[in-house]
C-alpha cells in the first residue's frame, strides 16, 4: 500500500483508483459548502425573527423577560467550552496524542449532553407554565408573544436537533480515533466535525442575545 | 492492485462485475455513470406517472362540468402533477442524469469528488419520492394544496395528507443540496491537467452554475417547509394569520428558493444546447465566454427576482417596481444565449440529426415561453393575466418546451455513449415532429384562454371557453402519442445490438474520445487538455485526425 506521504498527495488523478480517493482540500471545500447551507437554513429563521421583531417590538421585549437568563448564560458557557475541547482534540491528534484526543472528544460530548439536559429543564419549566404552541394559557396572550415563543421553540428546537446530530457525529469520531481510522496524518474527518461543531456553537451565540438578552 | 487497475480500465461500466451482484450492483454502486442511469430510470418512471396525471386533468377539461373526476380529485391531480413534475423530474432532471454521467468525463475525471455522497443523494431522492407520493394511498386523501403549499390553507384548513409530501419535498431538497455540493467540489478539484475554467465545455459551466444555486437557494425552502409542518402540527403561529403570523412572509421565503429553482431547471438545458449546436454545426461555438458568463449571471440575478410571483399578494409599489425591473434584466443573459446559438448555426455545416431537431424545437418553444414570461414580469399585464391559464401556458412552454425537450435532446445526443447502442433515427424524428405539433396544440390555446380570463386550477369552465379547451385536450393526446413513439424507440434501442461507434456525431468534447459505453474509470490515462472544447479549426489546421465514424 501507499505511504503516508503519497496519501497526502492530492494529485490522485494519475493514481489507479478513482472511486474512493483521498482529497483533503476537496473534503474541506465540501464541508464549507455544507456549512454555508446550514447558515442559510437558519438564515431564513433569523429573517423571520427580524421581520416579527420590527412588527411586535414591545411584545418581544415582554416575552424575553420570561426566559431564564441564568440558564441561558450557563448554556452559552457550556457550548463555548465545548468548542474549546473540540479544537483541543484536533490539536491533540495532530501531535499524535491519541488518548488525549479521545479525552477531549468525550469532554465535548459530555458538554453537549449537559447543554441538552439544561435545555430540557428550561423547556419543561415553560411547558409547566403553559407556555408552548397550542396551549390555552399562551393562546390568551397577545399575537406578538405567541410568535415570540413560536420562534423560540422552532429556533432553539432546530438548534437542539443540530446539537443532537453533533453528538452522534462525535460518537463516530470517537470510534474512528480509537480504531486508528483518524490519525496524525489523516484527521480531516475530525477537523470537519470540528467545523460543524463550531457552527452549532456559533448559531447559539446569535440565538442567545436575540432571545434572552434583548429586553 | 495492478491487475485490478487493468481490469477496471478495459471493462465497460455496464459489464463490470464488482462486489455486488444483480440489482445490488446498481443500487449500491458509487460509479457516477451507474448513478446517472439510476436517476434516468427512476426519473423516467415518475415522468410517466406525471404525464398520466396531466392526461387525466386534460381529459376532465374535455367537457363542461364533471367529465371523469370531481373537483376534489381534480385538486389532488394538479397538486400531484406539480409535485412530481417539479420536485421529482425537472429539478433533479438534467444535472442528476446527464450531469452525473458526463460532468466527470467532460472535465477528464474518473468520478465525482464524493462518490458515496452521490449514491446517498440518489437514495434520498428515492425516499423523498416515496414520501411525496405516499399521501395518495393513505386515509385523508392525497394533498390538494397545489405544489406551492400556500399557507394558511396548507396549515389550517385542508384535511388531506400534507405532512408527508412536505417531508418528501424537504428530503428531496437535501438530496439536491448534496448533488450541488458534490458538483461544485468536483469542478474545483478534479479537472484534468490543462483543463482551465475557460477550456471547460459549456455544459460543465451550466451544471456548475446550477450547482451553486442548488447549494445557495435550497436551504431556504427547507426551513420554510419545516416551519409549515410545525405550523400544521403545533400551531406555532409563525405564518398563521389567526395567531398574528404573516402568510406573505411564507410566500417570500417559498419563492426565494422556488424562483431560483426555475433556473436550476433551465440552466442545465441551456448547457446541453451549447453542446449539441457546435457538434451538429461543425463549428466553434459563437461567444464562448459570453455564454459561460451568462450562465453565471442568470444564476446570480435569478436569485433576486422572486417577488414577481407576488405582484398581487400585497407588496409595496417600490418592491414591485424593483422586482419587475430585475425580472426584465434576466431576459438579457437569456437573450445573449439564444443569439449566440443562432450565430453558431450561421454558416455552419449543419447535420440535421435528431438532437439538433430537438434543439431547434427548443429554441422556438423557449422563445415563446420567454417572451410570454415578460408579459408576466411586467406589473400591469401581470395583474390582468395573473392566476389565469396564461401562467400554466407560460411555464409549460419554458419548463416542458425548454427543459424536458432538451432532456429528450440530451438522451438522443448521449444515448450512443451511455448504452453503446444506436436508436432508429427515422422514428426518433417522427416522434419529435408529432410531439412538436401536439405540444403547441396543447399549450398555445392556454395563452388565449388565460387572456380571455379562464382561471387556472378550476375543474370546470364557462361555455365560451369550450372550443379552446377541447383543442388543448386533443393536443394532449397527440403529444402523448409522440412521447410513446419516442420511449418505445429508445427501449427498442436499449434491447438492440451494441453498434454505436465511439464518436457518432463528430463531437470534440472528452466524452467522445472514450469508448461507447465508457470503461469503468472513464480514461485509460487522464488526458491533457491543450485546446478549447469546440476548436474545430484546431483539427483542420493541425490536420489531426479525430475519430468520426458516421
Amino acid at each position: 500500500m501507499s505511504t503516508a506521504s503519497e496519501l497526502q498527495n492530492t494529485e490522485h488523478l494519475t493514481g489507479g483508483h478513482a472511486h474512493i480517493h483521498r482529497d483533503d482540500v476537496g473534503a474541506k471545500l465540501g464541508m464549507w459548502l455544507f456549512l454555508f447551507t446550514e447558515v442559510l437554513l437558519f438564515g431564513g429563521m433569523f429573517l423571520l425573527y427580524m421581520a416579527y421583531r420590527l412588527e411586535y417590538t414591545f411584545e418581544f421585549q415582554i416575552s424575553a423577560k420570561e426566559l431564564d437568563m441564568a440558564l441561558g448564560t450557563v448554556n452559552t458557557l457550556i457550548l463555548l467550552t465545548s468548542s474549546l475541547t473540540m479544537a483541543l482534540s484536533i490539536a491533540a491528534i495532530q501531535r499524535n496524542k491519541k488518548t488525549l484526543s479521545l479525552i477531549f472528544i468525550i469532554a465535548t460530548i459530555s458538554l453537549a449532553l449537559a447543554f441538552l439536559v439544561n435545555k430540557y429543564f428550561e423547556w419543561s419549566a415553560k411547558f409547566h407554565h403553559g407556555i408552548y404552541p397550542g396551549a390555552t394559557e399562551l393562546a390568551e396572550k397577545s399575537n406578538g408573544e405567541i410568535i415570540f415563543f413560536g420562534l423560540y421553540y422552532a429556533m432553539t428546537g432546530l438548534h437542539g436537533l443540530h446539537v443532537l446530530i453533533g453528538i452522534v457525529v462525535l460518537l463516530f469520531m470517537l470510534v474512528f480515533v480509537a480504531r486508528n481510522k483518524i490519525t496524525a496524518d489523516n484527521y480531516m474527518k475530525l477537523e470537519n466535525s470540528g467545523l460543524y461543531w463550531h457552527l452549532v456553537d456559533l448559531i447559539w451565540i446569535f440565538l442567545f442575545p436575540l432571545f434572552y438578552l434583548l429586553h | 492492485m495492478n491487475s485490478q487497475v487493468l481490469d477496471v480500465n478495459s471493462v465497460d461500466y455496464l459489464e463490470y462485475k464488482g462486489k455486488h451482484k444483480g440489482i445490488l450492483a446498481w443500487i449500491l454502486s458509487t460509479d457516477h455513470k451507474r448513478i446517472g442511469i439510476l436517476y434516468l430510470v427512476s426519473l423516467t418512471t415518475f415522468f410517466v406517472v406525471g404525464v398520466l396525471l396531466g392526461f387525466l386533468m386534460r381529459f376532465e377539461m374535455l367537457s363542461q362540468g364533471k367529465t371523469i373526476v370531481d373537483a376534489q380529485t381534480y385538486n389532488a391531480l394538479f397538486t400531484l402533477h406539480g409535485i412530481i413534475m417539479i420536485f421529482l423530474v425537472i429539478i433533479p432532471g438534467i444535472p442528476a442524469v446527464f450531469g452525473n454521467f458526463f460532468l466527470p468525463i467532460q472535465i477528464g475525471a474518473k468520478d465525482v469528488a464524493f462518490p458515496r455522497l452521490n449514491l446517498l443523494s440518489w437514495w434520498l431522492y428515492l425516499i423523498g419520492a416515496i414520501f411525496a407520493l405516499s399521501s395518495l394511498f393513505l386515509s385523508g386523501g392525497p394533498i390538494d394544496t397545489g405544489w406551492t403549499f400556500y399557507i394558511p390553507y396548507s396549515s389550517r384548513y385542508t384535511s388531506t395528507n400534507v405532512i408527508l409530501p412536505l417531508l418528501g419535498a424537504f428530503i428531496l431538497g437535501f438530496s439536491s443540496i448534496l448533488t450541488g455540493l458534490n458538483f461544485v467540489t468536483t469542478v474545483h478539484r478534479l479537472r484534468a491537467p490543462g483543463m482551465t475554467f475557460f477550456k471547460m465545455p459549456l455544459f460543465v459551466w451550466a451544471i456548475y452554475s446550477t450547482a451553486w444555486i442548488q447549494v445557495v437557494a435550497t436551504p431556504v425552502v427547507g426551513i420554510t417547509i419545516i416551519l409549515v409542518m410545525l405550523e400544521r402540527l403545533f400551531y406555532v403561529g409563525i405564518f398563521d394569520p389567526t395567531l398574528g403570523g404573516d402568510p406573505i412572509l411564507f410566500q417570500h421565503l417559498f419563492w426565494i428558493y422556488s424562483h431560483p429553482a426555475v433556473y436550476i431547471m433551465i440552466l442545465p438545458a441551456m448547457g446541453v444546447v451549447s453542446e449539441i449546436i457546435p457538434t451538429f454545426a461543425r463549428r466553434t461555438i459563437f461567444g464562448y465566454k459570453a455564454i459561460a458568463f451568462s450562465s453565471l449571471s442568470i444564476a446570480i440575478i435569478g436569485y433576486l427576482v422572486w417577488g414577481h410571483h407576488m405582484f398581487t399578494s400585497g407588496m409595496s409599489d417600490t418592491s414591485r417596481w424593483i422586482f419587475s425591473f430585475l425580472t426584465f434584466i434576466v431576459a438579457i443573459p437569456s437573450g445573449v444565449k439564444v443569439f449566440n446559438w443562432v450565430a453558431t448555426l450561421y454558416k455552419g455545416s449543419i447535420d440535421l440529426g435528431t438532437p439538433l431537431i430537438y434543439v431547434l424545437a427548443f429554441i422556438f418553444l423557449f422563445s415563446i415561453g420567454g417572451l410570454t414570461g415578460l408579459v408576466l414580469g411586467s406589473i400591469a399585464t401581470d395583474i390582468h393575466v395573473h392566476d389565469t391559464y396564461f401562467v400554466p401556458g407560460h411555464f409549460h412552454y419554458v419548463m416542458f418546451g425548454g427543459t424536458i425537450f432538451i432532456f429528450f435532446a440530451a438522451i438522443h445526443y448521449w444515448f450512443p455513449k451511455m448504452f453503446g447502442k444506436m436508436y432508429n433515427e427515422k422514428w426518433a424524428k417522427i416522434a419529435v415532429g408529432i410531439m412538436f405539433v401536439g405540444f403547441n396544440m396543447l399549450y398555445f390555446p392556454m395563452f388565449i384562454l388565460g387572456y380571455m380570463g379562464m382561471p387556472r386550477r378550476y375543474y370546470d369552465y364557462l361555455p365560451e371557453y369550450a372550443g379552446l379547451h377541447i383543442l388543448s385536450t386533443i393536443g394532449s393526446w397527440v403529444l402523448i402519442a409522440g412521447l410513446t413513439i419516442m420511449i418505445i424507440n429508445l427501449i427498442k434501442a436499449v434491447r438492440g445490438p451494441k453498434n454505436a461507434p465511439m464518436n457518432p456525431w463528430g463531437g470534440l468534447t472528452l466524452e467522445w474520445q472514450v469508448p461507447s459505453p465508457p470503461p469503468l474509470e472513464n480514461f485509460r490515462e487522464i488526458p491533457e487538455i491543450k485546446h478549447g472544447p469546440y476548436d474545430y479549426h484546431y483539427y483542420e489546421e493541425e490536420k489531426v485526425e479525430y475519430e468520426h465514424s458516421k
